[in-house]
């Protein structure tokens, strides 16, 4: 029997990137995923690779791994992200540093490494996550805008230069999920942003599959560089 | 450091896997002497993309160290290690004897 398509994930410990490895499993991918930490349980079907995603000998090590097993790879989802609500004048250098490690570095490491692998078969998809807090100007989200602001030219650029091997790259852009990510953002500031958009709601996990599902299926060969922003944001 | 020729096989092994993918007119050439990069070379910046990616996996695969053949060192060389066949197996063997000095 042919081994079913194979999936890289980033961040797949908790929030949307939990859901994620549970949605592709059970759509019938074989799962690779990654965080800082453990797992808190054993998937079936799932390989986890406990490191930081802008460390890039242990990025490469988690590809040369796939390569070995696998011999392939179909997609990669470049969920892992970090945010931090803070006015700049009160931001830590060591926060942008976090956030530009995890959010860019990180975001680059797995496109490169990814793509090294999908340019064997001529075929692959990456889907990146950028933010409605970039279009939607936040303030208090300068420096996690600004990276996923990025992540969107890394994306556009990416498209480009990777077209020839087969390989598409695009971002969906979520609006507030209710997840760790927002946690400490109040409530009351959270209903303002949410009010920017045209469809005045928190966004679902659901929400976001839909638009990688539209990423990913194989009639989307001719979709590429786009950010999908969710919200009518 | 390894054999200058285990490493010219690898390459070559790479070579191969590109020719697999190119047509009868656009094969390289499996010899030490082959020009990779500038004149001379059958390789457009794709194709030599393609072939370094392959080099650093089979080196990977035979040597178990993971090397960046297009490090800012060999961008920053007046005579650049691309240049051959040759010249590539010979940067490739400094840079495994680095990596495994650590």
């Amino acid at each position: 029997m042919a081994e079913s398509k194979v999936m890289v994930i980033t961040g797949t410990r908790k929030g949307i990137g939990r859901y994620l490895v549970d949605y592709y499993l059970k759509a019938g991918w074989s799962v690779i995923g990654c965080s800082r930490g453990e797992m808190d349980e054993d998937i079936d079907g799932y390989e986890h690779f406990a490191l930081d995603v802008s460390n890039e000998s242990k990025v490469r090590e988690m590809f040369s791994s796939i390569r070995k097993e696998h011999g392939r790879l179909d997609a990669l989802i470049n969920n892992a992200g970090v945010a931090s609500m803070n006015h700049i004048l009160l931001t830590p250098l060591s926060s942008v540093e976090k956030i530009l490690n995890t959010n860019i570095v990180g975001t680059f490491l797995f496109c490169r490494e990814a793509a090294k692998l999908m340019q064997m078969t001529k075929a692959g998809r990456i889907v990146n996550f950028a933010t409605v807090a970039t279009p939607l100007k936040l303030e208090g989200e300068a420096l996690y805008a600004s990276s996923k602001a990025a992540v969107v030219s890394l994306t556009e650029i990416l498209a480009r230069e990777l077209a020839e091997f087969g390989i598409t790259v695009n971002a969906v852009g979520p609006t507030p999920v209710r997840t760790d990510l927002i946690r400490s953002v109040p409530e009351e500031k959270m209903n303002r942003l949410i009010d920017r958009q045209a469809v005045k709601r928190f966004g679902e996990f659901a929400d976001i599959t839909n638009v990688i599902d539209f990423f990913l299926q194989p009639s989307s060969d001719f979709v590429t560089g786009q950010t999908i922003y969710l919200g009518g944001v | 450091m390894p054999e200058s020729g285990d490493l010219l096989n690898l390459i070559f092994e790479a070579i191969d896997d590109l020719n697999g993918l190119r047509g009868p007119d656009e094969q390289i050439d499996k010899t030490a002497e082959t020009t990779l990069f500038g004149d001379g070379s059958r390789l457009d910046s794709l194709g030599l993309v393609g072939l370094i990616v392959s080099t650093e996996q089979k080196i990977d695969e035979k040597f178990g160290v993971a090397v960046t053949l297009a490090d800012e060192k060999a961008m920053s060389m007046k005579n650049s290690p691309f240049r051959t066949v040759q010249t590539l197996a010979d940067y490739a063997g400094t840079l495994i004897e680095d990596a495994r000095r650590g």
